[in-house]
């Protein structure tokens, strides 16, 4: 599987996408800072960008490099290779590259900026965390888009559909369902609708770091004890990897029963 | 036995593609596979390759169940039936990928010598014409030593010069002991290189044996019309 | 010459006082294995301004009533044990001073509101360097004026509201100083009832159940370089009048209910230079009128200005509004306030002309804030894409939040 991932990411370091990417996040990074000069502001614009375009990239890069290496991947099928390594490895060597040009894109200007001194150290690194786990989830779950479809044009809609529907139609009908019954409790409700969206469990992560003074001035008993100690944030954390988890799971499975 | 099969069933969506294969394939032999198109004769290959999952059935390559396997692979040599590569990488890097993974003694030299594909080597896959890229697949294939090799097809795209080099380095291989495996559509060659011929029809084998039995039984004047007989007895017999 | 006797008096009575070298004024020590050991005997013998040195150790004392000008002071920190009995001391006269004393258990009564020290309709006192633990109310001034409270360390233990009091209240009472105090743990940090031309000024408030600082019909009072920190709310004011507030600092009031001020039926008041950070709410306004804030910081807040009920003729201007999750939530669509000139963090318009003043203006209502005001629970959707998109639709054009709510001057850069 090593062997797979290292080719996987020599290819798509070596390309030009990765490149784009990359040169994105930098330049994203030094015109917040160095433009703005308000890490706080940055840090806000910065959410805003990871939680809707790391997704839509993520699902975008992953069904492309799938159907893209499609004939190698045939070519290893062949070869004396056991069938997940070569998925597994094809998987991490994108989400892998993809959290790579995040982080470094955005953790360079940051450094020059002397953020390591600053007490936005932790906001920060929160945010490059959720983005590497956004990455790793959308890459996951196009992968498994990809595989299931061998038709192209239709594995890019459904892949874009879902990019869709996580990150906008989800939270619309959330809001829909809330307003509906709303006499009713609904913190446990709200609660669980959150963790079910990978892209909602990351912004509450992200809010219990920028707007802990909002989200505590709820009375629901649930919505303090999440908000108001650590559980909130390490529930979060833990499904958040479970989203990680679940996907590469789903691959496995669809790589074992998938034909060529 | 190099490979058994027993009682291989598979299906696509609402298409039987293969319906209860039984083989066996002994150690030595050229086998070609024959069949009209959509016989299921790459999806026998495949199957025994591992790369299709069948639905029932059992194979056995070298002794060793192929469900859930994957080591096995080591011992088969595998021509797939259109080159496709990673277009973007060199021949060199994809030769030295391939000896990478495969991580087993290899003699490619002798190979990109006799195909005459030392000037491509820098090249990239996607600037290369059908033929050469053939030759790629032909390198990539016998530069490994394994006691199993499977031809998709191996004459696609291929000069006369290049034919002759795989006709030699086919009856080589064999002359050391080594099962073959050959699908091909130039009866030609089949009757030149195969010992024993397997003959597919709607997912099942419809004849099995030398050239010279399956010339007896069709009573045909020469190999081309006996396999075309083939076909035509079958649609007399689901006429009746 | 009556009057003239008086003066020369004073002036002899003072002048021995300097002396060090009383003649009638009398210097008592007190300590556990003295002649006088106990507080109250030696009040009860020492003549007025006599002065009262307590030495180190625990006095197990209470109600010790101070009803003649003395100074009690401590050295270092003695220890007046009132063993949760009652009161500690009530102070009865003018012209009373207490200073260095460590008081403890005070008495909890549900009938009476027992305090670690009282002053009751005396004048020019002065309580300072004190430490209260464990009490019930701390400093009570009962209808008591010209007195000062200074540098007095009050730490609470309150749990409920029910049984527990304030740490410094006062209860119709007028000109009285309160300075760097320190009250912690207590139900109200300070409490002001009817009680008006009080200064308050370079105090720390923290951790109280319910405000860190509250008035209630207590007018012409002004309040400046406070910290109000993790209160139930930082400070309340009710039903009161031209109240000055100025260079506070409000921090991290967290809670279901929980403001950095809160302003209930508040008139001619004026707000400057204070600092709301991290609140759940900076301001929460009801019902209250012509009031300047000016050059205040929002920062971080949840909602930094929550207006709810009728206000009129108020005015917003020099603030800085930064990063707070909502800058001005409303209940209504009526809007009589002027915001103007203020620095918005999440203003996005242009300034062609350079002059310092965003050329588009700013609409600090979001439509998600009435959504959240309906439905509390929609709080989890803060900050999503289909929110933004929706208060993005809202600020083009205004269906649900008042038209006229704009700051047309907003200002580019931060105030310093």
């Amino acid at each position: 599987m090593l062997k797979i991932l290292k080719y996987s990411f020599y290819d798509l370091i070596r390309s030009r996408w990765s490149y784009v990417y990359f040169l994105f996040y930098l330049i994203l990074g030094f015109v917040l800072l160095f433009l703005n000069n308000d890490v706080s502001k940055a840090v806000i614009t910065l959410m805003n960008v990871i939680i809707v375009l790391i997704p839509l990239i993520g699902t975008i890069f992953g069904v492309m490099y799938y159907y893209n290496s499609r004939e190698f991947t045939e070519l290893l099928l062949a070869q004396p290779i056991k069938r997940s390594s070569i998925f597994m490895g094809q998987y991490l060597g994108v989400s892998g590259s993809l959290a790579l040009s995040l982080v470094l894109g955005l953790g360079i200007p940051f450094v020059l900026y002397g953020l390591l001194q600053s007490n936005a150290i932790f906001d920060f690194s929160l945010l490059l965390v959720t983005g590497s786990f956004l990455t790793f989830i959308f890459v996951g779950l196009s992968f498994i888009i990809a595989i299931s479809n061998e038709n192209r044009i239709k594995g890019f809609g459904y892949a874009v559909l879902l990019w869709l529907f996580l990150a906008v139609v989800y939270d619309g009908l959330f809001l829909m369902s809330l307003i509906v019954f709303e006499e009713y409790p609904l913190d446990t409700f709200s609660l669980v609708a959150t963790m079910l969206n990978p892209i909602d469990l990351s912004r509450i992560l992200i809010l219990l770091k920028l707007d802990i003074s909002a989200l505590l001035g709820y009375t629901g008993a649930i919505f303090k004890k999440f908000f108001g100690t650590d559980l909130g944030f390490l529930v979060s954390m833990a499904i958040l990897f479970l989203w990680t988890v679940l996907p590469i799971l789903g691959l496995e499975y669809k790589a074992r029963k998938k034909d060529f | 036995m190099t490979i058994e099969i027993k009682d291989l069933y598979k299906q696509f969506g609402k298409n039987q593609v293969l319906k209860g294969i039984d083989l066996s394939i002994g150690e030595g032999r050229i086998y070609a596979i024959l069949g009209p198109n959509g016989s299921g004769k790459t999806t026998l290959i495949k199957s025994i390759l591992g790369m299709v999952i069948p639905d029932k059935g059992h194979i056995t390559v070298l002794e060793r169940p192929v469900k859930k396997d994957w080591k096995y692979r080591k011992k088969i040599d595998y021509l797939p039936q259109i080159a496709n590569f990673p277009p973007n990488i060199k021949v060199k890097e994809l030769i030295h990928m391939i000896k990478d993974l495969r991580n087993s003694p290899s003699a490619e030299e002798d190979l990109i010598q006799l195909f005459g594909l030392g000037p491509f080597l820098g090249k990239k896959l996607s600037t290369l014409s059908g033929g050469t890229k053939q030759k790629v697949n032909i390198v990539l294939t016998f530069m490994f030593d394994s006691p199993l090799i499977i031809l998709d097809e191996p004459t696609t795209g291929l000069d006369p010069m290049a034919l002759i080099h795989l006709k030699q380095l086919i009856l080589r291989e064999k002359a050391q002991g080594k099962t073959i495996l050959i699908t091909s559509h130039i009866m030609q060659f089949v009757e030149e290189m195969a010992d024993k011929i397997l003959y597919l029809l709607e997912g099942e084998i419809y004849f099995q044996g030398s050239i010279v039995e399956l010339l007896e039984q069709t009573g045909a004047p020469d190999f081309e019309h006996a396999v075309a007989a083939l076909t035509i007895t079958e649609n007399h017999a689901e006429d009746s | 010459m009556v009057l003239h006797n008086t003066y020369h008096r004073y002036l002899l009575c003072l002048l021995m006082l300097l002396l060090g070298h009383p003649m009638w004024a009398k210097t008592w020590t007190i300590c556990p294995s003295c002649v006088d050991s106990t507080l109250k005997g030696t009040i009860a013998r020492a003549q007025a301004n006599d002065t009262l040195l307590v030495q180190k150790g625990t006095y197990r004392e209470f109600e010790i009533i101070v009803d003649k000008p003395l100074v009690i002071k401590g050295i270092g920190y003695p220890i007046i044990d009132g063993g949760k009995k009652g009161e500690i001391f009530r102070i009865q006269s003018d012209n009373v001073t207490l200073d260095g004393l460590f008081i403890i258990n005070v008495g909890v009564s549900y009938t009476k509101d027992n305090a670690a020290i009282r002053v009751v309709r005396s004048k020019n006192f002065l309580i300072q360097n004190m430490v209260l633990e464990q009490l019930f109310f701390g400093i009570y001034l009962e209808k008591s004026s010209h007195g000062k409270v200074f540098h007095n360390r009050i730490i609470g233990e309150a749990v409920d509201e029910y049984n527990s009091g304030n740490g410094i209240q006062l209860w119709y009472s007028t000109d009285i100083e309160v300075r760097k105090n320190h009250v912690q743990g207590t139900r109200d940090g300070i409490y002001l009832e009817f009680s008006d031309r009080i200064t308050i000024t370079e105090n720390v408030s923290m951790d109280n159940l319910r405000y860190g600082l509250h008035f209630m019909f207590s007018n012409h009072d002004v309040y400046t370089r406070n910290t109000f920190e993790n209160n139930g709310a930082g400070v309340a004011v009710m039903f009161s009048k031209f109240i000055t507030m100025k260079d506070n600092t409000f921090h991290k009031n967290w809670g279901t209910a929980a403001y950095g001020m809160l302003l209930k039926e508040i008139n001619d008041a004026e707000i400057v230079g204070n600092t709301f950070e991290e609140n759940t709410i900076g301001i929460n306004i009801e019902g209250s009128n012509r009031i300047q804030y000016t050059n205040n910081d929002f920062i971080g807040n949840g909602w930094a200005i929550r207006v709810i009920g009728a206000c009129y003729t108020n005015s917003f201007k020099g603030n800085n509004f930064l990063y707070n999750s909502f800058d001005i939530s409303y209940n209504s669509k009526l809007n009589d306030n002027v915001f103007e000139g203020n620095f918005w963090s999440s203003y996005t318009g242009y300034d062609l002309d350079r002059n310092g003043i965003g050329d588009v203006p700013y609409r600090p209502v979001k439509l998600f804030s009435y959504v959240v005001n309906r439905t509390p629970e929609t709080i989890v959707l803060l900050r999503s894409l289909f929110m933004d998109i929706i208060d993005f639709s809202e600020r083009v054009s205004p269906v649900f939040t008042p038209d006229n709510l704009k700051d047309t001057q907003p200002l580019m850069k931060i105030r310093p």
